[in-house]
């Protein structure tokens, strides 16, 4: 009995230190990023090659997504809001929540499944076939060559992609406000243009977009980078970017709109 | 300069508890080819990495060209590896350029050369693999011997006065193991360089190198040149060339009783 309670008391310590230990391993990663963010800056083309795979190939799903998510906002917002005789608020409820929430949010989330998951496959995969030794012995830095260039297309593409996913969701809510239900078409607009304020909602999506960038890019860079060199440890370092990334982004969700709500 | 490009003096090397390398002493001449051989485990591939300073050992230093490797900070280590170039066991080269750009990788990323002059060295290199016309392929086009081949002519891209070479015959046919150890020997006197060839193949390597460290068990068990090793009679060495299952290197992992092991039933 006691002996089976210092094992689980010993395994739920070494779990604890194991992540600490990670947690500081993946903030040091993240200062050799910024530090040699310099010499990828010097070679801009490999970050723009970098902003069309994990961007320009990511428009495809998060388009889709934002104009079926823009068009269930428009039903359950136009359901919800005709009981209170409100149905021309329905632009500005769809507006405000892709702006603020929706955008940012189900942007990252998608990101992270698409381009994050590819990041770490890849750059997991480059440490197991021996390419990031081998950068390493032609005295290049894999951080400043393959690391910092993905780092900062990330943290470009994800706000681009977020305001993208906006706008096509706003666009799939007026196909279902205006022409389907037949909402007023200049309530729609007009109550959208007078309410969303560029200030308090869209900037703030920006920010939150932003944050996401550096946090998903970061996890899935990490994760790849730290995987070990098996087929097993690159399945499950894919598989742990996309949980932790999930979690970091509805977490700091939560600590950015009451921070700023507050 | 003294004669010796690399100098290893009472290396250990050891991780998770487990010492791996206990007090090795190698010198590798400048202009010659040098094979260190052993059985799978016994450390080889780490020696190399030792010399190129991607791990640091316990005790004991690796000096390359006179400098001390692990008491380099970045800069020099990366000086240091510009006179270094390393083939590695499976080529690892970069699977989203093609072969034309994984030779010219290491050009471009120390030289200010002209894209007319880079292309010039990037024939000539591979035309000396004899993979020019090989160069708008894909890694992923090649067979295991092509592969190996551009990855030697990567390896030796930039001229380095060392080349390393981690199991260069692994997995190949007898054919493109005769291209590689030609390549081996008439690139490094082409160049003028130093070769390190880690292998266990006995046959090929016998027929082209200098000089031959024999490691395990952590330490030289014994060296000297080809014929040297032949005529030896240490018992690992005679299993070694030989080729025979049992001997010193036992043909059975460590394991408990057979008979016990067997009367235990299902309970492994």
């Amino acid at each position: 009995m006691f002996s089976s309670l210092t094992g689980l008391l010993r395994g739920i310590g070494h779990r604890l230190i194991d992540r600490v230990w990670r947690f500081g391993s993946g903030a040091r990663f993240f200062f050799y990023v910024l530090v040699y963010s310099g010499e990828s800056f010097r070679r801009l083309h490999l970050t723009i090659r970098e902003i069309y795979f994990t961007g320009v190939m990511s428009l495809i799903i998060i388009l889709v997504s934002a104009f079926f998510v823009g068009m269930v906002l428009a039903l359950q917002g136009y359901n919800t809001l005709q009981r209170y005789g409100s149905s021309e608020a329905i632009g500005v409820l769809v507006a405000l929540s892709l702006v603020r929430e929706l955008g940012p949010v189900v942007t990252a989330l998608l990101f992270a499944g698409r381009a994050g998951t590819a990041i770490t496959a890849e750059i997991g995969l480059m440490k197991a076939t021996e390419q990031l030794s081998a950068m390493e012995m032609m005295a290049v830095s894999p951080i400043a060559r393959v690391v910092a260039p993905r780092f900062w297309a990330g943290v470009i593409s994800m706000p681009l992609l977020a305001a993208l996913f906006s706008m096509v969701g706003i666009i799939g809510g007026y196909f279902v406000a205006v022409p389907l239900i037949g909402v007023d078409n200049g309530a729609f607009w007009s109550q959208m243009q007078a309410n969303v304020d560029f200030r308090a909602d869209i900037v703030n999506g920006i920010i939150k977009s932003f944050v996401f960038g550096v946090t998903c890019t970061m996890i899935a860079l990490f994760e790849g980078f730290d995987a070990p060199p098996t087929a097993e440890g690159v399945s499950r370092a894919t598989t742990r970017t996309v949980v932790n990334s999930s979690l970091a982004v509805l977490g700091l969700d939560f600590v950015m709109t009451s921070f700023m709500i507050g | 300069m003294t004669d010796n490009i690399v100098e290893i003096d009472n290396l250990s090397f050891g991780y998770k508890g487990r010492l791996l390398h206990k007090g090795i002493n190698m010198s590798f001449a400048r202009g010659k080819v040098v094979a260190i051989m052993g059985g799978s485990g016994s450390g080889k591939t780490t020696l190399l990495r030792l010399i190129g300073g991607q791990l640091k050992p316990t005790h004991g230093q690796v000096r390359v060209d006179g400098e001390v490797v692990h008491k380099q900070d970045r800069d020099g280590l990366y000086n240091l590896r510009r006179k270094m170039g390393m083939l590695f066991q499976m080529g690892a080269l970069f699977t989203d350029l093609s072969v034309f750009e994984n030779v010219a990788f290491p050009i471009r990323e120390h030289t200010n050369l002209p894209e007319s002059m880079v292309r010039d060295l990037v024939l000539l290199k591979l035309n000396a693999v004899g993979l020019r016309g090989a160069h708008k392929l894909k890694p992923t086009e090649l067979s295991g011997g092509m592969a190996r081949r551009v990855a030697l002519a990567r390896a030796v891209a930039l001229d380095p006065a060392i080349i390393m070479y981690d199991e260069p015959f692994a997995g190949l046919d007898p054919i493109s193991m005769g291209v590689i150890c030609n390549l081996i020997r008439s690139l490094n006197d082409a160049l003028g360089a130093t070769s390190i060839v880690v292998t266990h193949d006995v046959h090929e390597s016998f027929s082209f190198v200098d000089y031959v460290y024999f490691v395990s068990q952590g330490v030289v068990i014994a060296e000297g040149t080809p014929d040297e090793l032949r005529k030896s009679d240490l018992p690992f060495v005679h299993q070694f060339v030989h080729g025979e299952a049992d001997g010193p290197v036992p043909f059975h992992y460590p394991a408990p009783d057979y008979k016990r092991d067997i009367l235990r039933g299902h309970d492994v």
